[in-house]
């Protein structure tokens, strides 16, 4: 009896363990991934394009300074061992990684991250990358011509670089994207590496077929021991849900980035529910509300417009839950972002009575201007516009293209638009588009001014990176703007992946689900593709 | 007919040239430029600076006299300019783009004809009768199906349901079935319509009916005076459905992720790259105007009555 007991709690023994021990990742077999937002890439020159479609195979070529780290979700350093920071937070020397080699088979030296940085800022040129090197000082000269290199980068050996900074940033934010890619600098120059590229990531460059697909197959040499996994990555061009959805479920191919319709029937699914990963992203949706149009120059008004609107009726009827409501500008998954924060609660009789203080009784009406987009479009607007009809006022949609919203919203081209802003990951930076010296046509698109708000930054670039009571002083900025109600705080966008069950590995990423280090990702031996 | 062919190739050069004025008048004053279409998904802060470096880059600040001025003379070296989102040559990046939006359109018409003209055919011999009923039914429900609702459930029934075929791609022989398939529904439609009515009218035509008082067989018949009578308009249908069906696989291409022209257009349009643009639709012209000078060659071929001087 005994034996039988020890036996079978042995047998239970084993089990347990097996199952809390981390799956072995599996050499060998093909990632089929799928790019959503188009019809084709931009281009096989990533330094020139900052779409996320194009990033979407980069990081599987390519390598920058750092790297989003989705689990610790901050970036980290990847092609620098080490970094050491000067006293005052302007100097950064990198010891550079010697084991990492460009699929052409060189090994990279700081010469190629200098080379690099320096063509991203060349005269001439757009590389959209550019905004992110101008923070190393001398690359503005270099920019406008007056220099030939930048000043801010000094070679010390092979692989030690020094990097002096124009201003008090982290440069970890800056440096981790594909526009800022290490490029080797002796075949970076040919004609060919445009159709052809070569970069220090785990997958090299096998074909490119325009608007279909981009095959990479596994680079050996590469310095992250037993990585990738996979022998060959393949990226799809699918730029249409529906399609991706009958791909996906006809197993052609592993992974789907999910709309708000498709999210619905795959919650639904006993199958497929158990396959998918949610993240909030860093990303708002929210109406701005134009400070020089009269009525929208008073706080009240804006806080009456928030209290007038049912957004999470809106969020489940409309987004189908597929976003978390918002409760400032810095989304859940910022460091700064603050719990105690609640969201304007809905109430009318709250509303009216904002709206009569502020001079209002009777409402007023205003234009929003606002795209298609089904999540943040003017179908958001056509559902609650009745619920400001309901506190006195009216509105009407002015549609745009989702190319002229940006334009005219730049411009101030509006009395109130929809759109969804980047709001991370560096909670600062998303912040600073509060600050009364961030111009409109960067992202202060609704020219808030707030001294408290302004002073608050200010200390909190003062205190630089790495200050653990930065995110602390973050959230109070984060909490006067969301007072000041700038805008109809509407929600965070969770990004939703579906995935088959035989893919292993992929990384819950809030600046873009359909952003993976492909070295990490591996697929059982129940894939079609396993072989 | 080399005069003749000489002589409608030089016509296509006024054509394309109205057509390239009026497609760069129609993006010049559509809103929204390249620069701001990167920054249109809001994920970035905006940089101005780049922005601004952009648009001077691409000459996009330049008056639209001044664009129009650089883009006849590029286009008179047979040069459609750079690709803004590229930064490749458009006559490299349409190049990419052409054979498979050849192959798509190919298989189409090949279809559209081998299944519309016989239907056609076949209904009008037997007008009134259930195969009649039949096949206009089928006829009419082609031409009005969507394109995309028609192509998602091909997806599902031969991909999903079936497993017979591949939902989508490039490359081999099969990836071509299904979006072939629903490209050649509606000029099949059309061109069984057509040919029932062409025949039904040559049917009761005069010198048919000669025919058959002369004793001549039905088999006959349909091969010496139908068929060569009605071919001439049957090709000449076909011909125009080639130019649409170009315009149609827009639809079709970004559904089954098939890498042509038209999902090159359609990609083109949101991010304004509009030398892009521009050369896909003047490539759009230029089949039109191809597939309109062969089938009036092949019509003179068919029908010794027609003589082109």
């Amino acid at each position: 009896m005994w034996k039988k007991l020890v036996l079978a709690a042995a047998i239970v023994f084993a089990h347990g363990v097996q199952a809390q021990t981390p799956e072995t990742p599996r050499k060998g077999g093909t990632i089929r991934f799928t790019a959503p937002y188009g019809a084709s890439f931009g281009g096989m020159d990533i330094h020139a394009t900052n779409l996320a479609q194009d990033e979407i195979w980069a990081r599987a070529i390519h390598r920058a300074l750092y790297k989003w780290d989705s689990a610790l979700n901050k970036p980290v350093l990847e092609l620098a061992k080490t970094v050491s920071v000067s006293s005052n937070g302007l100097v950064y020397t990198y010891q550079l990684r010697d084991d990492a080699f460009f699929h052409h088979g060189r090994r990279m030296t700081a010469d190629d991250v200098i080379w690099s940085f320096n063509r991203i800022v060349e005269p001439g040129k757009s590389y959209p990358g550019a905004r992110f090197v101008r923070a190393i000082k001398g690359a503005v000269e270099v920019e406008k011509g007056e220099a030939k290199t930048i000043s801010g980068l000094r070679k010390i050996n092979d692989f030690t670089i020094e990097m002096t900074l124009a201003q008090r940033i982290d440069p970890a934010y800056n440096f981790n994207l594909a526009v800022t890619a290490i490029y080797p600098a002796d075949e970076a120059v040919k004609e060919s590496f445009a159709r052809k590229p070569i970069g220090l990531g785990p997958f090299k460059f096998a074909e490119y077929v325009p608007g279909s697909r981009i095959v990479m197959e596994r680079f050996d040499k590469f310095y992250a021991k037993g990585k990738p996994h996979a022998d060959k990555l393949v990226i799809y061009v699918m730029g249409d849900a529906a399609a991706r959805d009958v791909a996906f479920r006809n197993k052609e191919v592993d992974v789907s980035v999910l709309g708000p319709a498709q999210y619905v029937a795959y919650r639904g699914d006993a199958n497929l529910s158990k396959s998918i990963l949610e993240v909030t992203e860093n990303y708002t949706r929210y109406m701005g509300m134009n400070s020089s149009f009269k009525p929208f120059a008073d706080k009240r008004v804006r806080q009456a417009v928030n209290h007038a609107i049912d957004a999470d009726l809106i969020i489940k009827k409309m987004v189908y839950d597929k976003a978390y409501r918002a409760s400032g500008w810095l989304p859940t998954t910022s460091s700064a972002f603050d719990k105690n924060l609640k969201p304007y609660s809905y109430d009318l009789a709250l509303a009216r009575k904002l709206l009569t203080e502020a001079g209002y009784p009777n409402g007023f009406e205003f234009e929003i201007t606002a795209s298609s987009n089904e999540s943040w479009g003017s179908p958001i607007a056509e559902a609650f516009i009745p619920m400001l009809a309901k506190a006195g006022i009216k509105a009407k949609i002015v549609p745009v293209d989702g190319t002229v919203l940006g334009e005219r919203v730049r411009k101030g081209d509006y009395q109130a638009y929809l759109w969804s802003n980047g709001s991370g990951p560096d909670p600062l930076a998303a912040l600073k588009c509060f600050h009364s010296a961030t111009p409109r046509s960067a992202c202060n698109y609704t020219e808030f001014k707030s001294p408290a708000v302004d002073k608050i930054l200010d200390d909190a670039d003062r205190m630089g990176p790495g200050n653990p009571k930065r995110d602390e002083v973050l959230k109070q900025a984060n909490a006067l703007v969301y007072d000041e109600a700038p805008y109809w705080f509407f929600n965070y966008n969770k990004a939703v992946l579906a995935h088959q069950p035989w893919i292993k590995g992929l990384q819950r990423n809030a600046n873009e689900m359909a952003w993976q280090n492909y070295e990490d990702i591996w697929v059982d031996a129940s894939s079609p593709a396993a072989k | 007919m080399t005069a003749y062919v000489l002589r409608r190739l030089w016509q296509m050069v006024p054509i394309l040239l109205a057509v390239a004025l009026l497609i760069f008048v129609i993006f010049s004053v559509v809103p929204g430029t390249f620069a701001s279409a990167t920054a249109a998904d809001g994920r970035n802060v905006v940089d101005a600076q780049v922005l601004e470096r952009m648009n001077r880059e691409f000459g996009l600040n330049d008056p639209v006299h001044v664009r129009f001025g650089k883009y006849v003379a590029q286009l008179a070296t047979f040069d459609l300019g750079i690709s803004l989102r590229s930064r490749e040559p458009v006559t490299v990046v349409l190049g990419q783009r052409l054979w498979p939006t050849l192959q798509l359109t190919l298989a189409a018409m090949l279809l559209a004809l081998a299944l519309g003209v016989p239907l056609g055919f076949v209904a009008a011999l037997k007008s009134g009768g259930w195969v009649d009923s039949l096949s206009m039914v089928f006829a009419i429900s082609g031409l009005s199906v969507p394109l995309f609702w028609l192509g998602l459930m091909l997806m599902y029934l031969f991909a999903l349901v079936l497993g017979w075929l591949p939902s989508f791609g490039y490359g081999d022989p099969s990836h071509l079935v299904l979006p072939a398939l629903a490209l050649c529904v509606f000029p099949m439609a059309l061109l069984a319509r057509t040919t029932r009515a062409v025949v039904l009218e040559i049917l009761h035509a005069d010198f048919v009916r000669t025919a058959r008082a002369k004793g001549m067989s039905e088999m006959r018949v349909v091969r010496w005076h139908l068929v060569r009578n009605a071919m001439v308009i049957v090709l000449t249908m076909a011909g125009l459905q080639f130019g649409s069906v170009i315009g149609q696989a827009v639809v079709i291409e970004k559904l089954f992720a098939w890498p042509g022209l038209g999902s090159l257009l359609v990609d083109s349009v949101s991010t304004r790259d509009i030398p892009v643009v521009q050369g896909c639709i003047l490539c759009i012209v230029i089949f039109f105007l191809f597939s309109n000078l062969l089938v009036d060659v092949l019509s003179a071929r068919i029908d010794p009555r027609i003589k082109y001087t």
